[in-house]
């Protein structure tokens, strides 16, 4: 296995609140990746830090190393687009745009257009139509909706069933292929069947994708991840094996809290 | 011991009545639905009087000269003519470039604050903004009067002092509050999970803000460059002031006008009551009413189309 992640000493600060203490952890390439704890331990907080969405929060600090490929992530020199770009996210709550589903998935393929090398000259370019149509119907397909979608990609993405709407959301990570996929408690806001529906597509994005997923679901980490990081109070108590994390926990704290006896 | 609940109305169908509503609740109803009443039946006083002002003037002078007259002198004491046009130009003038003006900026200023600006740059920038819109016009028109036409008068070197241009730019300063007080609480209430999601896809703050917000906050956007475009033709005592309230019809940014509001204002004080010319000024008070209505219109209609696109 090739880490995709390794975050190194990672600390979190809200204005004085130390959110996030000194948090080390691998992540693996193409795998589901669960971060699982109770509420304000500091799960979405950390996955935040990997596509340094928690640059907007203005009383945010962040130290310490999150390492993709070889370069951290929060250097100086490291354009925040750029990372963003290859390490997408899908939220708690489904966030279609107030657009068509076609222009939902259309959107971040449109704003990045198509970077070719032309005679040995770096040249960005618009998508043809084509390419947009393709790279829409593909995205679609991978996010398991072009099938209920296909006839009705100008209707708008607020239209659809929430599920559905989760699933856009995906397909429009999708459509700018990145190489790893942050999901923040996607199936919170969703009945059994839509979570079923996602849970699976996770598992099967696993092939293409690297996947880090949190959630408050302690038996949707258990169906889905590979291995688990049990959080406790901004400090990361756990990591390993989902198996071995749930059958056979090491620390006192994590038995305490598969068991239901805290948290 | 079941408990017995006191029943009225017992055959009581369709609206349910609650009868337990205590006396204090009734009384506060109603004074509230006194209140509605009052505004309602002010408004309809207003039109109704103006309706009834103008009506006379329709058979005493002739209507078509009216709207198509080049000339307003109303006061000539043998052939008065009562061509509308100067005004409506004027007013028409005045109140679209003031808009070109204050549109851009508004945007500007609300975009920046809404978005960009450091919540210690906000919590100094926005009460400001609003102070300014709550400077009464007067104040504004005596700036233009001494201040402004001076510096116009030093770059464009203007026929006449007192000029349209003049009138326009005082405008453009006391639309732009109005526009960012009401653009922005737009922009406030398009959700963050939608910004949140454009940066995550890698879109810059600008694109996010370009495809995103905007769109999202497009009505109400329109709806206060609408409010600030009524309140720009409606305006009285500034354009009184500062466009000098020449009745000759002229396009020309750098010559004095007259808007429709200033005739009224000005020609109200000394005009006989019940005279052709009282009764005329009515119909341009009416033709004012007419013009707000049709914007407000327009813009609900454009609000309306996009906001279909944006299902």
């Amino acid at each position: 296995m090739t880490t995709a992640i390794h975050a190194e000493d990672l600390n979190v600060y809200f204005d004085k609140n130390h959110a996030l203490k000194g948090v080390t952890m691998d992540i693996n390439k193409n795998e589901v990746t669960a971060v699982i704890g109770p509420s304000g331990c500091g799960k979405s907080t950390f996955i935040r830090c990997i596509n340094r969405m928690n640059d907007l929060i203005t009383n945010c600090t962040v130290n310490g190393k999150v390492m993709v490929d070889g370069t951290d992530i929060n250097d100086d020199d490291v354009d925040v687009v750029d990372v963003r770009r290859r390490i997408g996210m899908v939220f708690q709550k489904p966030n279609p745009f107030p657009k068509s589903i076609y222009e939902n998935v259309a959107y971040a393929p449109r704003l990045h257009g198509i970077v070719e090398t032309v005679d040995g000259k770096v040249k960005r370019r618009k998508h043809t139509k084509q390419e947009l149509d393709a790279i829409v119907e593909r995205s679609l397909r991978r996010a398991a909706l072009w099938e209920e979608v296909k006839d009705r990609l100008d209707k708008g993405g607020m239209t659809l069933s929430g599920g559905q709407q989760q699933r856009l959301c995906i397909a429009r990570t999708l459509s700018i292929d990145p190489e790893i996929i942050l999901f923040d408690e996607p199936c919170s806001a969703l009945d059994p069947i839509a979570t079923s529906k996602i849970e699976d597509l996770l598992v099967d994005l696993k092939k293409d994708y690297t996947v880090v997923i949190v959630t408050h679901s302690m038996q949707q980490a258990a169906r889905i991840s590979d291995r688990t990081a049990f959080f406790y109070m901004g400090e990361m108590v756990e990591m390993g094996d989902t198996k071995q994390i749930f059958e056979k926990p090491a620390r006192e704290l994590t038995e305490q809290y598969i068991t239901g006896r805290m948290g | 011991m079941a408990l017995k609940l006191p029943v009225r109305n017992k055959q009581g169908r369709g609206r349910r009545r609650n009868e337990h509503v205590p006396s204090r609740e009734r009384a506060i109803r109603y004074v509230l639905m006194a209140a509605t009443w009052i505004s309602v039946l002010a408004l309809a006083a207003v039109f109704t009087e103006l309706l009834l002002g103008a009506f006379p003037a329709f058979t005493s002078i002739n209507i078509v000269d009216f709207f198509t007259g080049t000339v307003w002198n109303p006061s000539h004491p043998l052939y008065p003519l009562y061509g509308v046009l100067p005004l409506f130009v004027a007013t028409l003038m005045v109140a679209f470039a003031a808009a070109l003006i204050a549109i851009p900026i508004g945007l500007g200023c609300t975009i920046y604050l809404a978005e960009l600006a450091s919540p210690r740059v906000k919590a100094i920038f926005k009460p400001a903004i609003e102070i300014l819109a709550g400077i009464p016009s007067v104040i504004f028109g005596f700036f233009a009067l001494v201040i402004l036409s001076e510096w116009i008068a030093m770059v464009f070197d203007p026929v006449n002092k007192l000029n349209a241009l003049n009138g326009a730019i005082m405008l453009a300063v006391m639309m732009i509050p109005i526009m960012v007080t009401v653009a922005e609480d737009a922009i406030n209430a398009v959700p963050n999970n939608l910004r949140e999601a454009s940066l995550a896809l890698g879109a810059t703050r600008w694109e996010t803000v370009r495809h995103v917000v905007l769109p999202s906050a497009l009505s109400g956007i329109v709806a206060a460059i609408v409010l600030a475009f009524g309140r720009a033709v409606g305006e009285t005592m500034t354009v009184l002031m500062a466009t000098g309230n020449s009745t000759l019809l002229s396009f020309d940014f750098l010559r004095s006008v007259q808007t429709m509001t200033a005739a009224i204002a000005i020609d109200f004080g000394e005009v006989a009551s019940g005279s052709d010319h009282y009764h005329v000024l009515f119909l341009v008070g009416l033709m004012l009413f007419v013009i707000t209505f049709v914007i407000n219109f327009l813009a609900d209609w454009v609000v309306r189309r996009f906001r279909e696109e944006y299902k």
